[in-house]
């Protein structure tokens, strides 16, 4: 119960941020101010829009199918913070840590699409039920992509415990149970004869130690992006043909759910990109010599120290990770429905197939 | 590798150039435009940064003889009535009442011999034309730099410039129409005094 109220409150607080930082980035990336007016540089906004939100009177269409439009937002919010439960914030620090949680995380973030689709139809609305059949369309064939890009980083890690995967990706993987006696070794390969595994910072990272999953991870952000409705690939969402997509019709607080929804899976494709590729928790920093730069940035395992700074090299990235998905959106036009599934099903598909059994024979130079 | 605008390295490398002029742009955001005057040496050479005015608390100079919000000087005003009649749209109404003598005279020295107990301008009628400050012979009226002066109540639209209250003005008319009555009393004597003489 702790843990999913921290959760959910350091859910709310980064979703703040974010939604300040979307609309300041914009403004600067266009030569705009955003906003200015409320608090100082206008840092109060967001918090002045979910209080407008609230205040709202919670319009239910006359001919809406009252029952799917009321559980709808509830279900989407529901099924993106499950997906939360078991994303590990530091070492010793996950508020699920159950051994599938990688599919765990695949499968539930997927009853989203149900949401939506409820939404869409519910709303009786054109634009909305147009909107949802986008969606979910978009977000069944990114699925695929996104699957094999993390099958391949599962390949290289043989796991499915998040926490198991973040801590082969640091100086601190032999504090892990199960793998005190486990080796990095640099780009992966055995045979180079260059020990890495307490090195760690970025030489342990995925992307690093397989440098094959730089492709993945490219193929999983491409395809989170679709998977969030973000730009490009927002056409369920596109303002200028479907006014909102499947949310056209909802306001007040459950209006304020659906934002909430879509921002929190923005910063949950982030964080488990993070996890997956960018070393997790793990500080960026390498031990050289004696130099222990990554002892120093990781703290002891079990105490207040390892906790701050996996934290803070977690939500580091995740917001470097963040801002890409704000400039890409205020970068690139949005892809028309035939471009995006050509790019899912011609280009990504194939390609991650490819690296999942690239990453298979990488495994194999790997023990 | 057609006219090289097409292939996946030609694609990489545009997807990145976008990505730089955003990136370009977010960088330069610590820069700010300043509101300057058009003629300013600066004005045309600010390409980076926030374009935007923070217009409340900031605006750009407007031109010294642009067509703005009127103003009239009451006290330079001799109620000639040029401005009513030479406004396109009627937006100017004008009361007069004859002083019972001179009340003064203007800054440039013209004698003022009338009252307005009503001189309205309505800015929402008002067509910017600037007619009537050519005609004004005393220079009151003129065109002022404001030109942001919306209103809630279309009322608060009419701009009164008399300096008279209503019952000053009453007081003023009945002055007059005693001083008239007393002319025509001395006038009418002086009519029976030749009669009978």
């Amino acid at each position: 119960m702790l843990a999913f109220l921290l959760t959910l409150g350091a859910l709310l607080g980064v979703v703040i941020v974010l939604a300040y930082a979307e609309r300041k980035v914009a403004a600067f990336m266009q030569d705009r101010m955003g906003p200015t007016e409320a608090g100082p540089q206008g840092s109060l906004q967001a918090v002045a829009d979910v209080l407008k939100l609230l205040q709202k009177e919670d319009i239910i269409p006359a001919a809406a199918d009252k029952k799917l439009f009321k559980l709808a937002p509830i279900l989407i919010f529901a099924a993106v913070f499950a997906g939360f439960a078991v994303i590990p914030f530091a070492p010793a620090l996950v508020p699920a840590g159950i051994g599938i949680g990688v599919f765990y995380l695949l499968a539930v973030v997927s009853l989203d699409v149900v949401g939506l689709l409820m939404a869409g139809w519910g709303s009786n609305n054109k634009y909305a039920m147009l909107g949802a059949m986008r969606s979910v369309a978009q977000i069944v064939s990114y699925e695929i992509p996104a699957g094999l890009a993390i099958l391949s980083a599962v390949m290289i890690c043989q796991s499915l415990d998040f926490q198991e995967i973040s801590y082969q990706q640091g100086a601190l993987m032999n504090q892990f149970p199960g793998m005190e006696y486990d080796m990095n070794w640099l780009f992966g390969i055995r045979e180079l004869g260059i020990n890495t595994t307490t090195i760690g910072g970025i030489t342990t990272w995925n992307i690093f130690r397989a440098p094959i999953l730089l492709v993945s991870f490219i193929i999983y952000f491409i395809a989170s992006l679709a998977e969030s409705n973000r730009a490009p690939f927002d056409i369920p969402e596109a303002e200028s043909e479907l006014v909102a997509g499947f949310h056209v019709e909802y306001s007040g607080f459950r209006f304020a759910v659906l934002f909430l929804a879509e921002y929190s899976m923005m910063v949950l494709v982030c964080l488990v990109a993070v996890i997956l590729f960018l070393g997790s928790w793990n500080t960026p920093l390498p031990n050289i010599g004696p130099v222990s730069l990554a002892y120093w940035t990781s703290g002891t395992v079990g105490e207040l120290s390892s906790i701050l700074w996996g934290i803070f090299w977690l939500l580091s990235k995740t917001f470097v990770l963040l801002f890409l998905q704000l400039q890409l959106r205020w970068t690139y036009p949005r892809l028309r429905v035939d471009q995006l599934m050509h790019l899912c099903w011609k280009v990504l598909t194939p390609v991650a197939l490819v690296v999942v059994l690239l990453a298979g024979i990488w495994r194999m130079l790997m023990i | 590798m057609r006219n090289n605008t097409t292939g996946f390295w030609y694609v990489v490398k545009s997807l990145l150039s976008g990505l730089r002029l955003t990136w370009s742009h977010f960088r330069k955001a610590n820069k700010r435009r300043t509101p300057e005057y058009v003629s300013d040496a600066n004005y045309f050479k600010q390409d980076d940064g926030l374009v935007t005015l923070k217009y409340p608390y900031e605006a750009i100079p407007v031109p010294d003889n642009g067509r703005y919000r009127l103003h009239n000087e009451i006290d330079d005003c001799i109620v000639c009535d040029l401005c009513a009649k030479i406004c396109p749209v009627n937006c100017i109404t004008i009361d007069s009442v004859k002083a019972t003598e001179d009340i003064g005279t203007t800054s440039d020295g013209t004698k003022k011999r009338l009252y307005a107990p009503t001189f309205d301008i309505d800015m929402a009628k008002c067509c910017y034309c600037g007619l009537c400050t050519t005609v004004c012979p005393t220079d009151c009226l003129t065109m002022t730099p404001v030109y942001d002066f919306s209103e809630v109540d279309i009322k608060n639209m009419v701009y009164h410039f008399t300096d008279l209250s209503p019952e000053q003005a009453e007081e003023k008319k009945q002055l007059f129409a005693k001083q008239q009555e007393e002319m025509a009393a001395a006038k009418a004597a002086a009519l029976a005094a030749r009669k009978k003489g």
